[in-house]
């Protein structure tokens, strides 16, 4: 397959793929993928609509309505760039814990998303004609899981791809190289997704790794590795709708490093003010890719600041809509913890149950957590 | 039935070779198993059998095989996972509690995870560091696995095919000691030993042996010289063959008979198959009791090589002294 990124690129020279500059003006014309102009403005809404939903769920985690979060905010380029050219019901998404905007992308619906933060497990149950695997908390492990799933798909010839991703943190679990290498041996429909946003927790970058760049870590496994600028939303559909199509035609996996930065805190309850440089963080927030992509947009009389008024207004009503859906929705009945351990509940699980439900009936009050 | 004489490790052969034939979405890997056969032979035959896409070398990275197992899993698949011993799985961990025991949970029975992982288990077969481990009690006492453990080549090959058949992820111990030990007329074709269910090798009236995997035949050789010492003692010796969920209702009901328990195993004492046992025992048959609930085990300590080996493993003197105590106990 003739292509534009994948073996063009070269991650040991550092060579990274960039389409639009900071502002959102193309510098890489002949790069611009060929996208609809509809997709598009799909794609920047997504990308809206993750960012205020994640402003949310700040908010209300505040009052302690969510037991925590991850937040995507600064990285919904790279997540809805890379879960875009999935064909949904057909592809697999296997995410990590910080993917609010991909999952949108794949077509989790946000009720799903916030019952998770919750604490119910049904939000990491997708609807059907949806192939995504609930939140990964132990990272690594779903890029094995990518690609199990991927040898699925070969083995069946059924034709989907599996993509997965984790954060430069992620890069330092041996499953990431165990899973690379495997894909690569049998030439798996898998993408390799690593959003390097800089900061594991509080480690940073520069304390995970000395490699040149992520991208690198790909190429002793022989799969392909292109880095892109991340926060260009262009650059990484671009690639990534390559590479789904490269792993999708049979030509095997392909790893992208999607060189962006985590603009939130770690997670609802880390401060990233303690270990994080300022310039460094202004500096981030110069290279916003929903402004970028704004900004290009603009440019091509798409879009403009009566559209986006109105576009805010009624993504936080959907917000506050699915919120209220999901808190009304989240309690579970006592054998909903038992129910789904084994296909049929055990002997033992079925006495442990009954144990449960004589205990909590004549004693209803002593329903520990937060109630 | 028509049938073959066969040992435990052509049993796992057997069993594989019709698991095979039967689901088209079985494949099985681990270190070595393609083309060789794996370092105890027991998938010898499949790769030429049924191709290197079924039966195949996997890199040796053991949280790999299983995490690509669960993606397996998750999409349709049956894999067999083999760990070439267990005490060289265990970079597995992660994925088998942390993922494989949770995914159905998670997903609320949207993903289940139906994977089989065989694992070579036990000491007396000389070996080195970590190739004699027995740590099923890490796996028994992790929610959404079923753990099972045989020691004839009939239930060898019979529990296998229900671990593949299971909708629930199950791990098969193989006790090494016994894969070449004896033989057995195994019935040719599909059949399946139910996963939950103990098997009582003997009846008797005096006292209620627990064991599984090679003990099995360390309890008999004890029993043998018991009865033939004391015509009048009879002894219930159970085999458990599934560790969980283990059979609660055969061992209660042969305790209240009996009065009295012993519980057999190589492995580790404390935090044990038989800590479990003996306190689900305690609980159900206090008042039946005419001894307290014994056991003979393995030591905490780490598993010695050769020349330490015979003081760690229970043997057929050790669970004679055992079962002499408790016959002879007085309140």
């Amino acid at each position: 397959m003739k292509t534009k990124f994948i073996n063009v690129f070269d991650p040991l020279k550092n060579e990274r793929v960039e389409i639009m500059d900071k502002d959102g003006k193309i510098i890489n014309p002949k790069l611009v993928p060929d996208i609809k102009d509809k997709d598009l403005i799909d794609a920047y809404k997504l990308m809206n609509l993750s960012r205020r939903q994640d402003d949310f769920q700040n908010k209300v985690q505040r009052q302690g309505r969510l037991l925590s979060f991850l937040s995507s905010t600064g990285q919904e380029a790279s997540e809805v760039g890379y879960t875009l050219p999935l064909i949904k019901g057909k592809d697999w998404f296997a995410s990590g814990y910080r993917n609010n905007a991909a999952w949108l992308t794949a077509g989790m619906p946000m009720r799903n998303i916030m019952l998770y933060w919750m604490g119910n497990e049904y939000g990491g149950k997708a609807p059907d004609g949806v192939n995504s695997l609930p939140p990964n908390i132990i990272i690594g492990s779903q890029y094995t899981q990518a690609t199990g799933i991927a040898f699925a798909e070969k083995y069946n010839k059924t034709g989907g791809v599996a993509v997965t991703t984790t954060g430069d943190g992620g890069m330092s679990e041996g499953e990431t190289y165990e899973a690379m290498n495997f894909a690569k041996l049998h030439e798996l429909p898998v993408i390799f997704i690593c959003e390097n946003n800089k900061w594991a927790i509080s480690t940073p970058y520069a304390k995970s790794t000395k490699s040149i760049n992520i991208a690198s870590k790909g190429i002793a496994t022989g799969v392909p590795s292109v880095k892109v600028d991340g926060n260009d939303f262009l650059a990484v559909y671009a690639v990534a709708k390559e590479a789904v199509e490269f792993a999708r035609t049979g030509n095997g996996p392909v790893f992208i490093e999607c060189d962006t930065y985590r603009l939130g805190a770690h997670s609802s309850s880390d401060n990233p003010k303690i270990y994080r440089p300022e310039e460094e963080f202004q500096e981030a927030l110069t290279r916003d890719p929903l402004i970028r992509l704004k900004n290009y947009l603009i440019e091509k009389g798409l879009w403009d600041q009566k559209k986006q008024d109105k576009l805010d207004k009624e993504q936080d009503e959907f917000i506050q809509k699915e919120f209220e859906w999901a808190e009304q929705n989240k309690e579970y009945p006592l054998e909903d913890i038992f129910d789904y351990i084994y296909a049929e509940k055990t002997p033992d699980l079925e006495e442990q149950y009954q144990e449960a439900k004589a205990f909590f009936q004549a004693h209803p009050e002593a329903k520990g957590g937060h109630h | 039935m028509a049938g073959k004489v066969l040992n435990n490790v052509k049993a796992v052969s057997e069993a594989l070779d019709v698991a095979m034939d039967k689901w088209k979405e079985v494949v099985v890997y681990g270190e070595d198993a393609g083309f060789e056969g794996g370092v105890f032979r027991a998938t010898e035959g499949l790769q030429a059998k049924y191709g290197e896409e079924r039966c195949f070398d996997a890199p040796i990275s053991e949280a790999m095989f299983v995490g690509v197992a669960l993606g397996m899993a998750m999409n349709k698949m049956k894999p067999v996972v083999e760990i070439q011993f267990e005490g060289l799985g265990w970079a597995s961990l992660q994925n088998i509690l942390g993922h494989m025991g949770r995914m159905r949970n998670r997903t609320r029975g949207k993903l289940p995870t139906p994977v089989v992982i065989r694992m070579p288990m036990g000491g007396g077969i000389r070996a080195l560091e970590l190739h004699s481990e027995a740590m099923e009690a890490i796996y028994a006492h992790t929610p959404g696995i079923k753990v099972v453990c045989p020691s004839t080549p009939y239930d060898t090959k019979g529990l296998i095919l229900a671990a593949i058949e299971s909708p629930d992820p199950v791990i098969v111990f193989e006790p090494t000691k016994l894969y070449r030990a004896f033989k057995q007329e195994v019935p040719d074709g599909f059949y399946t030993v139910p996963i939950g269910e103990a098997f009582k090798i003997q009846e008797g009236n005096d006292l209620t042996v627990v064991t599984y995997g090679a003990q099995t035949v360390d309890c008999q050789k004890a029993i043998e010289q018991l009865e033939s010492k004391n015509p009048d003692i009879t002894i219930e010796l159970i085999d458990l063959r599934t560790l969980k969920p283990w059979d609660k209702k055969m061992v209660f009901e042969s305790v209240k008979k009996t009065g009295r328990l012993l519980v057999v195993h190589e492995a580790i004492r404390s935090f044990s198959i038989s800590s479990e046992i003996i306190a689900s025992v305690n609980e159900e048959c206090f008042e039946y009791l005419k001894a307290p609930l014994s056991r003979c085990t393995g030591y905490d300590i780490v598993i010695p090589f050769d020349s330490g080996e015979g003081y760690h493993q229970p043997n057929p003197t050790k669970i004679l002294v055992k079962m002499e105590e408790l016959l002879s106990y007085k309140f």
